[in-house]
């Protein structure tokens, strides 16, 4: 079965050749270490309960805070310090751990953690005497964790035949009440990523901020429609508990009737902040990760399919231990099944030039974001803008900027 | 005889004895009769016209 899928893998991108030259026995021994270092990826996670546990030993309301300095400035100076990984695992080593059950326990570790933070945090901040501002950061911290909470839900969502993972998947994501998530992501974003009728794909010139307003609403009215289409199929009404993304909000409505009524009103505002601050991590890295990117249509009236160029990648090694390789975008988008722990490099793609955390900092100050991203934009599609997702509210001055057809012209 | 088609992205195969009940196909229906932009229903990326007839 595998030899007819790499038969007919016509990717026309390839993944760099495991260790890429470099020191074999080295790198080797990089690749098996980091089974335990994708431990870290409950790192994130296990900070707000202990930085709430600082706050009530020391009475500072400051270190409420502290999720978001980890999140936006001390994850950036680590992938700074820390660079890229560009190793692959050989395909020996593939076969060995691509099924193994370790990697998904750590996954069930995270879906409890990620409820550890929330309730945690909810509890030091309605049981103690906090100032606004410092119930403010515990709820965005709160929400920081969320965020990573929709990462390991995508790696989980994306395993549809493993019942467990896929029940994980709905826990994890029921803590920030983006219950819609697998559905549209799996079915919506895989299928419409990088063209314009995607709402999870932002346009060169579209600032996050408008970006935002298309994507949130458009998501879940792709996820309802597609599970509409399922539940009619099945001859079943949308409106029963056969509908998962039902099942995920019931989980969400139960967890946070439980914490308003043991923790008291105070959950009114942190759950709105904290669940709506998860989404928005969400949508820094639904911004992030195609920008501009485009798909051709073929003749057919098909879009090409998605390959690795389709993505934006980041290999930085601290911040893919932390988001489970979810960076390696390329690769996933290419093959969408493939386990965190096998997911790969490639050269020759579209890269980002630190990992998420930063890019996410960029993203909301848009005029950075631009400075850095759209020359990237350019030169990957070749100075020829036609080949580019363009904000139509913006082509012709995009065009009059950007384009370079004496560039196209003499390639062509 | 039921026949099987594979993915060529993640190599599931849609046997037509089996269907995919979750998605709304039950035992035995046929291949002619899904959809043309019937997905995967474990990759979502690769669509009917994509796959092959394996069995």
């Amino acid at each position: 079965m595998t030899s007819l899928v790499e038969q007919l893998d016509v990717t026309t991108t390839s993944p760099n050749p495991a260790n890429n030259g470099k020191n074999s026995v080295k790198i080797n021994a990089w690749i098996k270490s980091k089974r335990y270092w994708y431990w870290l990826s409950l790192l994130l996670p296990s900070v707000p309960a202990a930085s709430a546990y600082l706050a009530v030993q020391s009475g500072q309301g400051i270190w409420l805070w502290f999720t978001l300095v980890m999140m936006y400035a001390i994850l950036p100076v680590a992938d700074y310090i820390f660079g890229t990984d560009d190793a692959n695992p050989d395909d020996e080593l593939v076969n060995k751990i691509k099924d193994e059950r370790y990697y998904v326990y750590i996954m069930y570790c995270t879906t409890a953690m990620h409820w550890i933070a929330l309730v945690s945090m909810a509890y030091v901040v309605s049981h103690y005497d906090w100032s606004w501002l410092s119930i403010l950061g515990g709820a965005l911290s709160a929400g920081v964790t969320n965020g990573l909470g929709l990462v390991a839900a995508h790696e989980m969502g994306h395993k549809v035949k493993d019942k467990t993972q896929s029940f994980c998947a709905k826990l994890v994501l029921a803590c920030s009440g983006y219950g819609h998530f697998c559905i549209e992501h799996n079915k919506g974003h895989h299928k419409d990523v990088a063209t314009p009728e995607d709402p999870a794909s932002s346009k060169f010139g579209e600032s996050i901020y408008k970006f935002v307003k298309r994507e949130i609403p458009g998501a879940f009215r792709r996820a309802w429609g597609l599970e509409l289409t399922r539940l009619h199929r099945r001859g079943k009404s949308e409106w029963s508990l056969d509908n998962e993304i039902i099942q995920t909000f019931l989980m969400t409505a139960v967890a946070y009737t439980l914490m308003l009524a043991y923790f008291g009103s105070v959950m009114i505002p942190f759950l709105a902040i904290a669940s709506t601050y998860g989404w928005w991590q969400l949508t820094c890295a639904n911004y992030v990760e195609h920008y501009g990117l485009l798909r051709q249509k073929k003749e057919n009236g098909r879009y090409e399919r998605c390959q690795p160029h389709h993505s934006w990648n980041s290999n930085h090694k601290v911040s893919n231990l932390i988001t489970l390789h979810l960076q390696r975008h390329s690769d996933h988008h290419a093959h969408p099944t493939r386990s965190y722990q096998v997911l790969r490099d490639y050269d020759d793609v579209p890269s980002l030039p630190s990992g998420y955390p930063t890019m996410f900092v960029l993203a909301m100050i848009p005029s950075a974001w631009r400075a850095v991203m759209d020359h990237r934009v350019v030169d990957w599609a070749g100075g020829d803008m036609n080949k580019v997702n363009i904000d139509p509210d913006q082509t012709e001055q995009v065009f009059k900027r950007f384009h370079q057809p004496e560039v196209v012209n003499n390639a062509a | 005889m039921s026949k099987k088609y594979e993915c060529p992205d993640c190599g599931y195969i849609y046997d037509e004895a089996e269907g995919v009940e979750h998605e709304g196909y039950p035992p035995r229906f046929k291949w002619e009769d899904l959809p043309e932009d019937f997905p995967c229903p474990d990759c979502f990326v690769r669509e009917k016209p994509d796959f092959i007839l394996v069995g």
